[in-house]
């Protein structure tokens, strides 16, 4: 389904990426983990088209998308959940929602989506997405925002950041549903153990490298260092 | 009064500035190139014009609920300078909405003016919701230009919500407005401008909060385009135990200028006074948001720009 060759990418000096190569076939979920730094977050925003290589094709279902724009890989079926969700001032999260679904939902709908991340729906829809929102309930807005459009591959950049316990595990559950409903591909950059195991690979990327692909079942201390594993934070 | 026919300016006009599909009903004046066409009232609301200047007096009988006092001004003219003065007398616990509104059609070379002189006085807890659009349209070179002047006198428990809005057409307005308030009262007003070419905005707010809790919400939100000015002049005080929050949210983009001046003065120890002011470009990063939604850079800012003005 998305295929990387070789990509690259530089900035202010420094070479993030470093010839990655990567395969994600259909209905996969793959986690890609690393030290901070490594290049988690730009390989993510590189699929998307938020940021562009400097050398590399990105392919999807066999066509190359590596000069399209985000809109275009959007309306082709990427999705990106931010790792820090943005504000608006005036859109409401029933406007955000409505700009994702491309349709007006009716309350009823709309609630039915926020409830899926553990929102008490009817209090939020006509509130603005903007800073009078906890970083929690805006990342659960941001995350319903991008299962709102159903697209055959979604990208995480580290879903947990910012939420507690309690949503996390409606996360998993989301991940779940996500691949049972859609046969959707995601990709998930992650430090969480309870993400990375119930991941069908890990792809562990150091210093901008791909160190190793680890299929679903190994201890994560058989291949992360010890050190790693410890800061991985476990819920 | 004969009948009055609208002629396609009119109407588009009226469903721009009053969302009025043509004549409205209940309590409503309509004038139009300087000239007050059409009047209406009701048992409650009763509207008198004035005999030394022009405009209208009008009044809203004590207790009076859920009734709409419609008073849109239409010019087609060019050339037309048009200054009017209403006066609005709310009566004690009357709950009403007042909506006004002036589009100016100007094909012609010669500047259009209008200047609504607007008093408000409202009794003990009359409640009101003033909605205000202001829109121009045309081909001419003639300038369309509206100066607004509002005074506001809130008696005791009062309530007043004013939303006014300028979003397209109108090459300059400076527009005015002057509050007192007294005890318990609440004045809540709502800006939004939009400005393009060389348009110029300015609003000059000055609340007086006179009453024991009195408290005064005055939220401004615009953008200036292309080479477009506008100034925010704010200037509450705060005379006795009291809370006003002013808050000004500006985007520009192309040249456009914004200036924000603000000016809180406590003169009570008891008054509870803010101000916010927040000045620049559309952020890249929820042009980037929207467009992982699928929409384009150019759709994603038309949203962003919608929802600022919501």
């Amino acid at each position: 389904m998305l295929e990387l060759k070789n990509i690259n990418f530089r900035a202010d000096g420094k070479h993030i990426l470093k010839d990655i190569s990567l395969t994600l076939d259909a209905g996969k979920f793959i986690a890609i983990t690393g030290p901070n730094g490594s290049g988690k977050s730009t390989l993510a925003k590189i699929i998307m088209g938020i940021d562009k290589p400097d050398s590399g094709q990105i392919i999807l279902n066999g066509e190359d998308i590596t000069g399209y724009t985000i809109d275009q890989r959007a309306r082709m079926g990427i999705s990106f959940g931010f790792q820090q969700p943005v504000r608006f001032k005036g859109i409401t999260v029933h406007d955000l929602l409505n700009l994702s679904a491309k349709q007006k939902l009716s309350n009823k709908d709309a609630c039915d989506i926020l409830a899926t991340v553990g929102l008490c729906a009817n209090s939020y829809l006509d509130r603005e997405v903007n800073a009078s929102l906890s970083g929690g309930e805006l990342k659960r807005i941001e995350i319903a925002s991008v299962i709102t459009r159903g697209t055959k591959l979604t990208i995480f950049d580290e879903p947990e950041a910012g939420i507690d316990l309690w949503s996390f595990n409606n996360l998993i559950r989301v991940f779940n549903e996500m691949r049972a409903k859609l046969s959707g591909s995601i990709i998930v950059i992650s430090h969480q153990e309870r993400i990375l195991n119930i991941a069908d690979e890990i792809v562990l990327l150091t210093d901008g490298s791909i160190e190793k692909i680890v299929p679903h079942g190994q201890p994560l201390e058989s291949f992360i260092k010890m050190q790693d594993v410890r800061s991985c934070c476990k819920l | 009064m004969d009948k009055v026919i609208l002629d396609k300016f009119d109407s588009a006009l009226l469903k721009a500035v009053a969302d009025l599909p043509g004549i409205p009903t209940g309590a409503f004046s309509l004038r139009k190139n300087g000239k007050s066409v059409q009047v209406n009232v009701t048992p409650n609301i009763n509207i008198i014009p004035k005999k030394d200047k022009p405009g209208i007096d009008i009044y809203v009988r004590a207790d009076t609920k859920g009734e709409t006092v419609h008073i849109p001004v239409v010019i087609t003219e060019s050339g037309i300078n048009d200054v009017v003065y209403n006066d609005f007398y709310i009566g004690r616990n009357a709950d009403v909405i007042i909506n006004a509104g002036c589009g100016i059609h100007n094909d012609g070379c010669n500047d259009t003016h209008h200047n609504g002189v607007h008093r408000f006085f409202l009794d003990e807890g009359a409640k009101i919701l003033y909605v205000e659009k202001h829109y121009g349209e045309g081909e001419g070179s003639g300038k369309r230009v509206l100066d607004p002047v509002t005074e506001v006198h809130m008696g005791k428990n009062s309530s007043c919500e004013m939303r006014t809005t300028q979003i397209k057409g109108v090459d300059s307005t400076v527009r005015t407005t002057s509050a007192e308030l007294g005890d318990g009262a609440s004045l809540v007003i709502t800006e939004k401008i939009m400005t393009h070419g060389e348009q110029l905005a300015e609003t000059n707010f000055n609340v007086d909060l006179n009453g024991f809790d009195s408290k005064v919400q005055v939220t401004s939100r615009s953008i200036a385009t292309e080479n477009s000015t506008q100034k925010f002049v704010s200037n509450v005080n705060g005379n006795n135990q009291c809370f006003g929050h002013v808050e000004c949210d500006a985007i520009i983009k192309d040249h456009g200028k914004v200036i924000s001046i603000p000016k809180i003065t406590a003169n009570c120890v008891d008054a509870n006074l803010i101000h916010e002011a927040a000045i620049g470009k559309i952020a890249g990063e929820q042009i980037v948001k929207l467009m992982t939604l699928g929409l384009s850079e150019s759709e994603a800012e038309a949203e962003i720009i919608d929802g600022f003005l919501k």
